[in-house]
């Protein structure tokens, strides 16, 4: 028996495995999406970049946030891990320091979702090269 | 259900999996489970990304890092690297043609800037053996909504409203033709995909049926639905092994899942499709030699009308399309014809799909909005032309299309533009000359290409085709006059005139449009018993310099016949009678002794 049988068989399933491809729609439009970067140097890493970055995934997708979360290499803040970036589409991006799953929740509550500023931001403290 | 991070994509379309592309994903996946990562990382085998130049090629998703010329034993790096630690792995990153910086993100690449993917939006994004991937992507929904909403004569309507063209190479508007196809009333109707790519260095067809092989099975169903047909056939070259693997498994997977068979959808609709397999004549992608083909005759083309729309295969209503032309149909039907009909041109909509090819930096596959112009493809998607030489040329249209110029760059690519600078669109074709090719050899290897696939049904193609091909011959032998260039040109007008199918009349295309651009080259092997760009052998002498030789015998010794001769520390010579003008002697010189005149 075939597995679809209507167009409404075929509109659940698709949404059901919207998920899968996610990763790749996003990335192809990533300014359309907020995007996240976390900090994944050794030293990112060793003080818990890894499960911040894994509640961020598991916390936006579940809140409904369209969002690209990927992995950096340092970001120089060192004395302020974990550090992740927020880049909200049509605005600046905001780096936050000393982010555990505490403040990440709190970033998405109400940075993300609401623009207020939460404590923690580290200043821009340097140019890009292609600016 | 594993949640995955991150997306690894790795091409498997048969340019990059001949150059192992199966053993990178080996390779990843077993890294992946040695570090544990299996659950977060997922590797997927999609179809061509198009820049074939530098395959294999891996994708990092979501950040958009594009690795090229991946090795198998570079899977190790790329994990514990990128993945684990994220950094990016410098040295397999595309280092771009003009700033020769790494580029970090797909996004900046030159080659992908200007292109809008239509037809190719699912290859090198989903895996092709995997319907539920193309069903994420709104994969199927045309034909659910169409056959639930629409009428037949509604998809009829909203096709024409597009403007789509058949992208096989005539540019026939694909709406009229489906109309057509509706309005002859028969007990039995067939839908027929072209996908007999023949032309030299086109790869088109065969990259969105091994990348995307569900769009076009999506496209011949709607087909179906409009015009009243219940039975669909592929007509594939043998040749195509791993497009007609993944169409195979795309069949299964539609059945499976009710995308093809009895009462699509619960609706009345049934469709089905078949697969048919040419042996790679050039003649069978014209479609009434297709159709004979198909019906186990010899492939030959028949004399139109009828058209295939009235009595085609096995005599009855059939429509043929060519691949590109199915894969652009879902898109148009989800996204609305008044979407399709804002890109391009004001005769040509939508994009087209190239294979560049030839003396280009970036060979591969793109596909750009119709009205881009040559400039823009060959210089920036294309990256221009390799080791920095001088453009020369750029041949469109395959066999049937011509030759190009600097004067024709910055024209607007589209069906009718084209044809007035004397090519034509063809399947989609570009191959890019440079300085160092001779075009009189250019035309003469098309009408090489043209003798032999003649199907040799009808005279003047037949005979004519060989007649021009020797009076080529006889000019980059040294040994034609002037009136012979009269001839020439008289004999490719007779031939276009009198042709039984579009193989003969657009044949003889490649000596009028170099006739027209390069007629200068042309009086220079007939008058001067020169070839300008040094690739005719025969008009061609090498020649020792007595004084810069110092009888170090290297020449002598590489050459394979034995054509050049001297005593130790004295000037050697070189038997022009025996030289077969290999060039190994001049490799060889470390004195610049040898010289080609």
């Amino acid at each position: 028996m075939a597995k679809i049988k209507t167009l409404a068989d075929l509109k659940k399933m698709k949404n059901d495995l919207q998920s899968k491809v996610n990763i790749r729609e996003r990335a192809d439009h990533p300014d359309s999406y907020v995007q996240i970067k976390v900090g994944m140097a050794t030293s990112g890493i060793a003080s818990g970049a890894k499960e911040v970055m894994d509640f961020l995934i598991e916390a936006l997708e579940k809140r409904n946030i369209d969002a690209v979360v990927t992995q950096v290499g340092d970001m120089g803040y060192c004395f302020a891990e974990p550090t992740i970036e927020v880049h909200k589409p049509g605005e600046n991006p905001i780096v936050f320091g000393y982010v555990d799953v505490k403040k990440a929740d709190e970033i998405i509550e109400k940075y993300i979702k609401n623009g207020e500023l939460v404590e923690g931001i580290i200043p821009e403290n340097y140019q890009n090269i292609d600016k | 259900m594993a949640k995955y991070k991150m997306h690894l994509l790795v091409c498997g379309g048969t340019g990059c999996k001949a150059s192992s592309s199966d053993l990178i994903v080996e390779n990843l996946n077993k890294e992946l489970e040695t570090k544990g990562l299996q659950d977060e990382v997922q590797v997927v085998v999609t179809g061509c990304f198009g820049f074939c130049e530098k395959g294999p090629i891996v994708k990092v998703m979501p950040d958009n890092t594009f690795y090229t010329e991946v090795k198998p034993e570079d899977a190790k790096e790329i994990i514990e690297e990128h993945i684990i630690k994220g950094r990016k792995v410098e040295r397999l990153l595309y280092v771009d043609t003009n700033t020769k910086k790494h580029v970090e993100n797909s996004k900046e690449m030159g080659f992908y800037k200007k292109q809008i993917r239509i037809a190719l939006r699912n290859c090198g994004f989903i895996d092709p053996e995997n319907i539920e991937e193309y069903i994420a992507r709104e994969g199927y929904l045309a034909l659910g909504n169409a056959l639930a909403e629409m009428t037949p004569m509604d998809v009829i309507n909203e096709i024409k409203l597009s403007g789509l063209r058949g992208r096989g190479g005539g540019g026939f508007p694909t709406g009229l033709k489906w109309e057509f196809a509706s309005k002859n009333e028969a007990d039995q109707k067939y839908v027929v995909c072209n996908a007999d790519e023949g032309d030299p260095g086109a790869f088109m067809d065969r990259s969105i049926l091994e990348g995307d092989p569900h769009a076009v099975l999506e496209a011949m169903a709607i087909c179906g639905y409009s015009m009243g047909a219940d039975k669909g056939l592929i007509y594939i070259r043998a040749e195509y092994p791993l497009a007609i693997k993944r169409l195979k498994i795309a069949l299964e997977q539609a059945r499976e899942y009710g995308m093809l068979g009895e009462k699509i959808f619960g609706t009345d609709f049934n469709f089905d499709i078949e697969m048919r397999y040419g042996a790679g004549a050039f003649v069978c992608g014209e479609e009434t030699a297709l159709i004979h083909s198909m019906e186990g005759e010899r492939g030959e083309p028949t004399i139109k009308p009828p058209y295939p729309a009235e009595s085609g295969y096995l005599g009855k209503p059939t429509n043929v399309n060519n691949v590109e032309t199915f894969a652009n149909i879902p898109v148009i039907l989800n996204k609305g014809a008044n979407w399709f009909n804002k890109i391009g041109t004001e005769k040509s909509k939508g994009t087209k799909v190239f294979a560049l090819a030839g003396k280009i930096n970036n060979v591969g596959l793109i596909e750009v909005p119709m009205g881009t112009t040559l400039r823009e493809v060959i210089f920036e998607i294309g990256g221009g032309i390799k080791d920095g030489k001088k453009f020369k040329a750029v041949q469109t249209g395959g066999p049937s299309g011509g030759c190009l110029t600097e004067k024709h760059l910055d024209t607007p690519i589209d069906f009718d533009n084209l044809i007035s600078v004397g090519s034509m669109m063809g399947s989609g074709g570009m191959i890019v000359m440079d300085e160092d090719d001779c075009m009189v050899s250019v035309a003469k290897f098309y009408l090489e290409f043209t003798v032999e696939e003649s199907c040799g049904k009808c005279s003047p193609c037949r005979i004519g085709n060989k007649r021009l091909y020797e009076l080529l011959e006889r000019i980059t032998q040294g040994k034609a006059v002037m009136e012979d260039l009269d001839r020439l040109k008289n004999m490719c007008n007779v031939i276009k005139e009198t042709s039984l199918c579009g193989l003969g009349q657009t044949s003889p295309n490649p000596i009028l449009s170099t006739l027209d651009n390069f007629y200068d080259e042309y009086v220079a092997h007939i008058v001067d018993k020169k070839c300008p760009a040094g690739v005719c052998k025969d008009l061609m002498r090498y020649e020792i310099i007595t004084e810069n030789c110092v009888g170090c015998t290297a020449c002598a010794r590489v050459c394979p016949v034995g054509a050049i001769s001297g005593e130790r520390k004295e000037p050697h010579f070189i038997d022009v009678n025996t030289c077969i003008k290999c060039g190994a002697c001049i490799e060889k010189c470390k004195f610049d002794a040898i010289i080609i005149k």
